[in-house]
């Protein structure tokens, strides 16, 4: 099952120049880009691990396309995405957000139901994925 | 999956303008400007002419459809100090950019300092994040000798120099280097690291400034910061150039440059001390000889 993760994640993966493009688009903002990995995709989970540091000072997409391409090569088997930050005041979070690397099989979620007092039932999302340990993951 | 190709193949044309291209990069203006502005230094500017030809007919041969490599950008000024090649690297970057051969007109200048870190480990990341800065640009490396210390063989300096090769060759097309330095320690560095050497394609000389270019760009200078010489003024300037350049640790336009910020400093004085008479424009502007010839280079 495809991950729908952030912006682009219902359009085909984008192309190197095409996510190029969209760095220079978050560079001419002013905003900082920052290149993030996982191996494990829930939805909920906000805590990926960073790729160095956010970049700061860039001017052009080109340096950070080195790091992306450094990152996917290292974490071939793990999701990796690209974040912009915008520091301004009154924004102070992160303006765009997008996959650009993702493991070669994705097995997707299982819906978990748990039943609780009175029949209630309560659902919640498991990723296939995250039964084996970290660095186990998404090993072909 | 992937998007389709966009681009679709336009058919070549049959001939081109080298004289549209010229006019329309706006590298006519640039090269006048240049001409213009900077005083002096005619091998340079003939240099940069012919590398400025160079890229022209090398676009022009690629609107026409006959590939060949892309020119190897990567430059080496050498030359004293003061002799201009800062302000030349920013020319430069001007008309890379003119021509399409760099993505913005920006020139990251860097020392060692900015390149080689303290301790093991430190070098990697911060020569990386120049690199990183400058892409799409101009990274000019001011005193690049320096990255090279024979004397000390754990010296990190060697990291950064083998770092940035690696981007000069990978990444001919978002980058272009510019080393500049003393002429010697130049060629010691080459030596000591042929790689380098064999990757930078134009090597170009800075002269020094003779006396009379020199008191063409003191003018000009005090022109800029809008003062005037009086009669008195230009023959002392004359002379206090011809004295400086006898001295130690002349260094061409640098030299003149902080020698006239002295000199506005003796003219507010001057000014000052004579407070009580109106001042009209004239006067505020003016430098006298008495200006110049308190310096410090006369009395020795």
């Amino acid at each position: 099952m495809r991950l729908t993760q952030g912006q682009f994640s219902f359009l085909p993966n984008l192309t190197d120049e095409e996510i190029r493009a969209q760095i220079q688009y978050a560079l001419d903002q002013g905003w900082v880009v920052a290149v993030e990995s996982t191996d494990d995709p829930h939805p909920r989970n906000s805590y990926w691990e960073m790729w160095g540091q956010p970049m700061f000072d860039l001017a052009d997409a080109a340096g950070v396309m080195l790091e992306v391409k450094a990152c996917r090569r290292e974490h071939a088997d793990r999701y990796v995405r690209v974040i912009a930050f915008d520091s301004r005041k009154g924004f102070e979070t992160v303006r765009m957000s997008f996959l650009v690397n993702r493991p070669a099989r994705e097995p997707g979620f299982e819906l978990v139901r748990t039943e609780g007092p009175g029949r209630r039932v309560q659902y919640t999302l498991r990723s296939y994925a995250t039964a084996a340990p970290p660095g186990e993951r998404y090993r072909a | 999956m992937t998007f389709p190709a966009r681009t679709l193949d336009a058919p070549s044309p049959a001939t081109v303008d080298l004289d549209a291209l010229y006019t329309g990069a706006g590298i006519g203006v640039l090269l006048k400007r240049i001409d213009r502005e900077l005083i002096g230094l005619g091998p340079v500017k003939t240099r940069i002419r012919e590398i400025a030809a160079l890229l022209l007919v090398e676009r022009a041969r690629r609107t026409l459809g006959l590939h060949a490599e892309p020119p190897s950008l990567h430059m080496c000024f050498t030359g004293n100090p003061g002799t201009g090649k800062t302000t030349m690297a920013r020319r430069m970057a001007d008309i890379l950019h003119g021509l399409g051969y760099i993505r913005r007109s920006q020139v990251i200048s860097v020392t060692r300092d900015d390149l080689v870190g303290q301790y093991i480990g430190h070098t990697a990341p911060k020569t990386k994040d120049v690199l990183k800065k400058a892409m799409g640009g101009v990274l000019f490396i001011d005193e690049a000798y320096y990255l090279y210390r024979p004397e000390n063989e754990r010296d990190y300096g060697q990291e950064a120099i083998e770092i940035l090769l690696q981007v000069m060759e990978d990444n001919r097309d978002d980058l272009v280097v510019i080393l500049a330095g003393y002429r010697e320690r130049m060629e010691a560095l080459f030596r000591s690291n042929p790689g380098l050497g064999s990757r930078i394609a134009h090597h170009i000389e800075f002269p020094d400034y003779t006396p009379e270019e020199l008191l063409l760009i003191a003018e000009q200078m005090v022109a800029e910061m809008q003062y005037r010489f009086d009669e008195g003024a230009a023959a002392a300037m004359r002379e206090y150039i011809a004295r400086r350049m006898r001295q130690p640790r002349f260094s061409n336009a640098r030299s003149i440059r902080n020698a006239l910020d002295r000199v506005r400093l003796r003219q507010a004085s001057r000014l000052f001390a004579a407070r009580g008479t109106a001042l009209d424009p004239m006067a505020l502007q003016t430098i006298r000889a008495e200006d110049i010839r308190q310096s410090r280079v006369f009395s020795q």
